[in-house]
């Protein structure tokens, strides 16, 4: 019993990681209702930056000021280059550029800051407790705590701010949000910056487990799964799809994984996710869209 | 005489706001039927069901008397019913021959071998197609846009390259939803004469939703008006005309 | 025109007789054959042969088979790869396991078996649509890959699950020098280009591109939009099958599941969107960017004496970021791809001469 529980704790966990990236894709979608391909590749660029800085001598907390610096620049450089002349496009090819875009920015910052391997120590133990029997380190309750701190600080931020309720307003609707005078660019530069913000909270994280490197920019794989199962406009929704996805993933590696010979934790996800669409295409938290003609 | 077209107690609603409330009518065959109505007033809505893009919560539609059970747009496409759309739906991408010819999709036999190795019925039925399609487009006077990309035409065309889809496979019933809007009068007078020949000359049943009573009055043989989902009127368009009920939702509020 | 007269549908109209002329598009069409089954095969050599024009033609097939499905019925897919993979183990098997068939009739059946994959995967798209089919044609790329590589059934237990071609010939003829490969591949390409053209012309075509226009009013004209799509899953993982018989084979001789990796399918992806969605030769131009930018790239560097401040390594970054900022160009200036804008300039180039 406490085996399964453990493995169950365990992918939630690693569930948990799924739904910090995911964070930053139902961002984006809300403010534009793109699914931004190009957040596995904001991820990798804010590790990259901020390991950079620090092997450079830099301490943590200047890293991490320049590092939100260079993703702000890179969100004004985007909605100016690639979201603003497509605007009103289809959401097909909206997809498409951000395709095109992750590998830009993948390119680039492999480009100026080299393809290494680079170990990334926040300092926080990453050995297993044990806590009443469970399986559990120092950093597992650092990045469940840090992801519940995210939570609060955006619901605060889009629930209270300015910022917030214009957000809000043009999710609900673009048109009637721009005829009162709501900046469309602006929105986007901010949601795009704060979605920064989120990727790099979300590399380091990723990157103090498994060091910093070209495999971070696919995590946003994983998310696709996640927000399918949560549904692409909610951030609950992101992270009870990342718990359902870290929880399955663990389970079905341990119990199917030895009946086909092999891992499944590759596919798992898609699979499970596609079995979801059949059943639920809004996901758990998803509105479900009025088809009007 | 059968009913082309009969609605009956139809309810529908979208997260529990009505859009339609029990409502019952019927359409003779050969006729041209209005709805009217205020905006909002569920025209749309009650042509989705019709033709299957919607499922009514409730009450049923009967074409030709026969009950039109589990609608969905393709069954509504097979039994003969042709549609048009407020807001052009054509494909934009596409020239104006070959949306008229995906009027004609389902009447083909040809198989997917048959298509793809040019076999057996494709070539017969290339042909027939290719006729029809350049008879309907004769017909609505835009044969000289054939070859022309469906979204780069004016709107008026757009219009009538629509109604030629709808029309080109000989639909028994045909539903036009707003088929005039955003024209001017001489396009409005002349796209008039057009339904009214296809009605009188194909006999094909006309439902068709307006704003313009002008053009409502001239037009229709039956006008049916519906206020907030529910009908509060129907009869030829004299009778419609003197309806108090139809001067206090309708034409009041809109003068 | 009377609608009597269109009640009563006499149907001559439309069939407008034409005498064969030679007209600038049939002299355009017989050039080309001469120089590919022609020219190209007399005078080319190993290394133009081997290093550029076999990969074009192949990735230009599998472009292809991504544009029917994309560009045409407008179904995203970002697992391609996964039916090239099924396609070239399924020939592997059928050379190895049945050795009376003959190399045609093996490539159709391998085809077949990815359309089946396709026809799998492609189920999903009767309720879902848009960016929304990533998830299961990502699914069809993780787990027919893993699929391919967990069991050792399918390399025949081959010790480095390494699969390659038992012999490549027909009716005796050996096929495995370059100059065969190329006249495989060329030929291949060849009639599936014709096979796409027919497809894309006929009533399949155009209900395509009307579930992708706007799929509501293709079911409310009568598309019946299952089948359509279905098919479009089949016969594009059919060309993709094919495609990917002939990189394992004919292009690189060897294969195993990592050559069929998620890259593979940005790959097609990206030919498809350099090209011009909706495009049949349009894939060919997509496929020679994408071989030819590392291979220019290579000798490029060191001309421009850049090659004190990018080591190597670093080449293969400019690659990504060329190939996305031209995606991103295309889609914001040349939606139609760079075949749209090569055929307008030839077209004005062709017209010049005759305007003085």
């Amino acid at each position: 019993m406490l085996f399964l529980v453990n493995i169950i704790v365990a992918g939630l966990l690693a569930g948990l990681m799924y739904a910090l990236v995911a964070i930053g894709f139902v961002l984006i979608y809300k403010a534009s209702g793109v699914f931004n391909f190009a957040q596995g590749a904001m991820v990798l660029l804010s590790a990259l930056t901020f390991v950079t800085l620090n092997e450079h001598g830099l301490p943590f907390w200047l890293c991490f000021i320049i590092t939100v610096g260079v993703l702000i620049v890179a969100s004004v450089l985007i909605e100016f280059l690639v979201l603003r002349p497509l605007v009103n496009r289809s959401p097909d090819t909206l997809f498409m550029a951000t395709l095109g875009l992750s590998f830009v920015i993948e390119g680039l910052a492999q480009l100026v800051l080299g393809t290494d391997v680079h170990q990334l120590d926040l300092g926080i133990p990453d050995v297993p407790l044990k806590l009443y029997g469970l399986q559990v380190s120092d950093f597992d309750l650092f990045t469940a705590a840090v992801s519940i701190l995210l939570v609060a600080v955006l619901a605060l931020l889009f629930g209270k701010t300015r910022v917030g309720i214009s957000l809000r307003a043009v999710a609900d609707n673009t048109l009637a949000a721009q005829s009162i005078g709501i900046r469309l660019p602006h929105i986007w530069r901010i949601v795009w910056s704060v979605a920064g913000v989120v990727a790099l909270i979300a590399g380091l994280l990723w990157g103090n487990r498994q060091g910093v490197q070209f495999s971070l920019s696919l995590v946003v794989l994983k998310a696709m799964p996640v927000l399918i199962i949560g549904g692409f406009s909610s951030i609950p929704g992101a992270i009870v799809g990342g718990l359902i996805v870290g929880a399955t993933e663990n389970l079905a590696d341990i119990y199917i994984g030895p009946l086909v010979h092999g891992a499944v934790s590759d596919w798992f996800a898609y699979i499970l996710a596609t079995a979801f669409l059949l059943i639920r295409p809004n996901g758990l938290f998803g509105e479900k869209p009025i088809q009007r003609v | 005489m059968t009913a082309a077209l009969m609605v009956r107690d139809v309810s529908l609603s979208f997260l529990g706001v009505r859009a339609l409330t029990s409502l019952s009518f019927s359409v003779a065959q050969g006729e041209i039927c209005a709805l009217i109505g205020p905006n909002g007033a569920g025209k749309s809505s009650l042509l989705n069901v019709i033709n299957g893009v919607y499922r009514a919560d409730s009450g049923d539609i009967l074409i030709d008397d026969q009950l039109f059970s589990h609608p969905t747009p393709a069954r509504a496409a097979k039994i003969g019913i042709g549609r048009t759309f407020q807001n052009n739906a054509l494909f934009r991408r596409m020239s104006v021959i070959d949306n008229v010819l995906t009027g004609l999709t389902r009447q083909g036999k040809a198989g997917f071998l048959e298509l793809a190795f040019r076999l057996g019925r494709y070539s017969t039925e290339q042909r027939i197609e290719r006729a029809q399609a350049e008879d309907i487009l004769a017909f609505l006077d835009i044969s000289a846009h054939r070859d022309a990309i469906v979204g780069q035409l004016p709107y008026g065309l757009q219009k009538r390259v629509e109604l030629a889809r709808a029309l080109v496979a000989l639909p028994k019933l045909l539903l036009l939803d707003e088929p005039m809007a955003g024209m001017n009068k001489n396009e409005k007078a002349e796209l008039s004469q057009f339904i009214s020949d296809v009605n009188r000359q194909l006999g094909t049943t006309i439902v068709l939703i307006e704003h313009d009573i002008g053009v409502v009055m001239g037009l229709s043989h039956h006008v049916v008006v519906l206020d907030y989902g529910r009908k509060v009127g129907d009869g030829t368009p004299e009778e419609v005309r003197r309806n108090p009920d139809v001067i206090a939702a309708y034409l009041g509020t809109r003068h | 025109m009377s609608a009597s007269k269109l009640a009563g549908t006499a149907h001559l109209g439309g069939t407008v007789s034409q005498a064969p002329r030679l007209s600038g598009r049939r002299v355009a069409i017989l050039v080309a054959l001469i120089l590919i089954y022609g020219v190209i095969p007399i005078v080319g050599n190993d290394y133009w042969l081997n290093s550029l024009i076999i990969p074009t033609i192949v990735m230009g097939l599998a472009g292809l088979g991504l544009n029917l499905l994309m560009g045409y019925a407008g179904l995203i897919s970002l697992g391609s790869a996964a039916f090239m993979a099924t396609g070239a183990f399924a020939t592997f098997n059928l050379l190895l396991r049945l050795p009376i068939l003959p190399l045609p009739v093996v490539l159709i059946l391998a085809g077949l078996i990815a359309g089946l994959g396709g026809l799998i995967f492609g189920l999903p798209s009767l309720r879902i649509r848009g960016f929304y089919l990533s998830a299961p044609t990502l699914a069809a790329q993780f787990f027919l890959t893993w699929l391919f590589q967990t069991y050792h059934w399918f390399s025949n237990n081959s010790m480095s699950l390494v699969i390659s071609a038992p012999r490549l010939e027909f009716f005796g003829y050996d096929l495995s020098s370059s100059r065969g490969r190329y006249l495989l591949v060329a030929l291949t390409a060849g009639l599936l280009l014709l096979l796409a053209f027919a497809i894309i012309k006929s009533r399949i075509g155009r209900d395509w591109m009307a579930i992708r226009d706007m799929e509501v009013a293709a079911s409310v004209t009568g598309v019946p939009i299952a089948r359509r799509k279905l098919q479009a899953y089949v016969v594009s993982s059919f060309f993709l099958g094919v495609a990917g018989a002939l990189w394992a084979f004919a292009y690189l001789g060897t294969a195993d599941s990592n050559t069929f990796s998620l890259d593979k399918s940005f790959q097609v992806l990206f030919i498809v969107l350099i090209g011009g969605s909706a495009s049949l030769l349009g894939n060919f131009v997509g496929a020679a960017f994408i071989v030819l930018t590392p291979i220019v790239l290579d000798i490029l560097v060191p001309v421009l004496g850049l090659d004190t401040y990018i080591d190597q390594g670093s080449i293969a970054n400019i690659e990504p970021i060329i190939f996305g900022a031209l995606i991103i160009f295309l889609l914001i200036k040349e939606p139609d791809g760079l075949a749209s804008l090569f055929s307008r300039t030839i077209r004005a180039l062709s017209i010049w001469p005759l305007r003085r």
